[in-house]
Order: structure tokens, then C-alpha cells, then sequence
């Protein structure tokens, strides 16, 4: 059976913590970091494995800082 | 099996599926965060970059937060005197009537300075698009009342809401010009779900290819946020959109190919 893996990476510096991202996606990967970037802004990111690549918080980010990866694997099962 | 997968299994070029698009200058938009001037650009770069036009298509900046917007689209851009970018992109489509052109304006450039501009371009039926962020406010200036805010709605300089029978009403521009000739497609969006993100992409998709058929004004609306100006983070200011500004601006197309689409 194939499985669809995916990962987000975002552009710290970028990212203005606006958390918009946050609460599209349907797997509740994001989360805002405790750390801030060099702006001071508390930046999203996957706090879990359940991504699945569907672009969602790329779509809405308005700064463009989240870039997107999927991929299929088969898995046994 | 699946356990063995890692990020930098997944990570690869080949897996690729979303990037912000390189159309878009690699350099921080000086927009406040959350704002949705920012998607609105990356949906224009993105239509821009699937029909290959990047070397065609001329912009007109406005006045208003979207006025740094030819620093941030790569493609040749002009920035207009407040409210005058149909004025400037008549001129330019008259002269080079093969590229893309098209103006980018908010409420208070497009509805209030240039309420004039915007009605004669779309009456004698130009060739471009106009694209039309709509946040209530004017934004850059510091969240004062627009004709475009709300009854009721609270600004800057209607702190205890707009009354409308001393401040007037809130002007559809949208509607207005949808009933004017010279259009041929009007619609209004908005860009703050994944859903709706992709409707409006669809939407300045058309809008750009609807200039090869010389047949008027094609009219993209996107209803946004301004939490800055309404005073609020970022999430709350788009449930406020969909609470409030969407009954009084209902998202969906006006006009289609030179009809109007009758409402049920
Ligand atoms: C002739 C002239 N009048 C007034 C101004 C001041 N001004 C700058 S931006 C702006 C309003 C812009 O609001 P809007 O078009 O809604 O854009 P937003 O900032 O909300 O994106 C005004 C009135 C100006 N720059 N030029």
C-alpha cells in the first residue's frame, strides 16, 4: 500500500509568526517556536511527523516562507 | 518500514511540490504579518510564471501599503499618483497593446481618490486588469474610514463606528462597475483559506488571459485584512472578514464574459 510523507521547511528569518498557517492545516503539524527570530517574531514550524504535503500553509502564508516536500512510499502492511 | 522515512528522505529536489515563486524578489515584503496584500502579490507572480508572460506583463503600483509592490514583483512596474493607475495603465495598453497589463490598488486608492479613474476606465472598456484589495481602511496612513468601511465598523477616524447618516454609505465599486459596458469580467475573492487562495489564483488567471481578447476591463476584487488597522492578530481579523465583510461583500463572480451573473 502507498502512503503520502511530507515536510515542510520554512524560512525562519522570513517568517513573521502571524500563525495563519497554523490553523489550516489538517493535521495540526505547526507550531509557533518559543524562540524569535533576528525580527523578534516567534516563528512557525512541524512540531510532528503527520505532515502530508498538502500545500495548505504554503497557500495562505503571505510572507511565501513555508517551501513544501512530498513524497509517496509504499508501506507493508 | 515507514519508521525508516527521515526529513531528509523527504527533503529532495525531486519531492518538491511548493516554493515561493522566484518571480516574487527574494527580499523580506514590507507588509505587516498576516496581511494578505502579501498572498495576493505571490497569486499575480504565480499566474505570471504558469503563462510564461514575465517579459510581457506590466504593472501599475498604487499608492497605499501596495506602494513598495514594484520592489517586490520582478517584472517592469510603474507606480501611480494616488488613484490615477487606470489613468497610467490606459496609457500604457494603448501603447503597447500586446503586453499584460494590469493595475494592483487598494480601497482607498481605487474607491476613494481614484473613484473617477477607476469608472471611466471601466466605462470605455481598456484592456487590463485591475486587480482591487479591499481591507475597509486605509491601511498605510494609519486605519482611517474609507467608502469601503462598514456601517458600524470602527476606524482611525470613525472610533465609535461608522454612522452612516453623518459619514454616508459604504461604496460597492465591485457592483458598481459591474453594470458599466465596458467590463467583461468581474469577481471578487479573497485570500486568507488554502481554498479560497486558489479561487482567486484562478480568478487573476483569467483576468490575464481575458487581455488577448481585447473585449474590456477584466475586475478582480479580493476581499483582505488589515489587523493592523482593525486592531487585532492576524486569525482574528480573518474570522472577523468572514463574520463581517463577507454578508456586506458576498465573495463569488459578477460578471462573465461580458454577462452578469444573475444571483438566486
Ligand atoms: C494625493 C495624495 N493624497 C493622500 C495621500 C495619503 N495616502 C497615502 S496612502 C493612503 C490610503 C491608502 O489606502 P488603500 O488604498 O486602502 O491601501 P492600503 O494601504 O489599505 O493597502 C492615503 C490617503 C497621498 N499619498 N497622496
Amino acid at each position: 500500500m502507498a502512503k503520502v510523507v511530507g515536510d515542510i521547511a520554512v524560512n525562519i528569518e522570513r517568517c513573521k509568526g502571524c500563525e495563519v498557517c497554523v490553523g489550516v492545516c489538517p493535521q495540526q503539524v505547526i507550531g509557533m517556536s518559543v524562540e524569535v527570530n533576528g525580527k523578534g517574531y516567534h516563528y512557525a514550524g512541524p512540531v510532528n511527523d503527520k505532515c502530508t504535503g498538502c500545500e495548505n500553509c504554503a497557500l495562505v502564508c503571505p510572507d511565501g516562507c513555508i517551501t513544501v516536500y512530498r513524497m509517496k512510499v509504499e508501506v507493508e502492511q | 518500514m515507514e519508521k525508516t522515512i527521515n526529513k531528509e528522505q523527504i527533503r529532495k529536489p525531486e519531492n518538491l511540490v511548493y516554493r515561493r515563486t522566484p518571480l516574487l524578489v527574494d527580499v523580506p515584503l514590507s507588509y505587516c504579518p498576516g496581511c494578505g496584500h502579501g498572498t495576493a502579490h505571490r497569486m499575480i507572480m504565480e499566474v505570471i510564471e504558469e503563462m510564461g508572460i514575465q517579459q510581457d506583463t506590466i504593472g501599475i503600483a498604487p499608492v497605499g501599503c501596495s506602494v513598495l509592490a514594484y520592489d517586490f514583483l520582478d517584472i517592469d512596474m510603474q507606480q501611480a499618483a494616488h488613484g490615477r493607475a487606470p489613468a497610467l495603465a490606459t496609457a500604457i495598453k494603448r501603447l503597447w497593446p500586446d503586453k499584460f497589463v494590469f493595475t494592483y490598488q487598494g480601497d482607498g486608492d481605487l474607491a476613494a481618490i481614484g473613484t473617477a479613474e477607476t469608472i471611466h476606465a471601466c466605462n470605455r472598456g481598456e484592456h487590463f486588469t485591475m486587480i482591487f484589495v479591499n481591507n475597509g481602511i486605509y491601511g498605510m496612513t494609519g486605519g482611517q474610514m474609507a467608502p469601503t468601511t462598514l456601517p458600524h465598523m470602527r476606524s482611525s477616524t470613525s472610533p465609535y463606528g461608522r454612522d452612516v447618516e453623518i459619514m454616508g454609505f459604504p461604496l460597492k465599486m465591485t457592483e458598481l462597475i459591474t453594470h458599466l459596458p465596458g467590463t467583461y469580467y468581474v469577481t471578487r475573492q479573497s485570500v486568507h483559506t488554502p481554498a479560497n487562495v486558489r479561487k482567486t489564483k484562478k480568478a487573476i488567471r483569467k483576468a490575464f488571459e481575458n487581455q488577448k481578447l481585447k473585449k474590456g476591463i477584466s475586475f478582480v476584487e479580493i476581499v483582505s485584512n488589515c489587523n493592523s488597522g482593525w486592531k487585532m492578530n492576524a486569525v482574528q481579523a480573518n474570522k472577523w472578514m468572514e463574520e463581517n465583510m463577507f454578508p456586506f461583500y458576498p465573495l463569488g463572480d459578477l460578471k462573465v464574459d461580458g454577462q452578469i451573473v444573475e444571483k438566486k
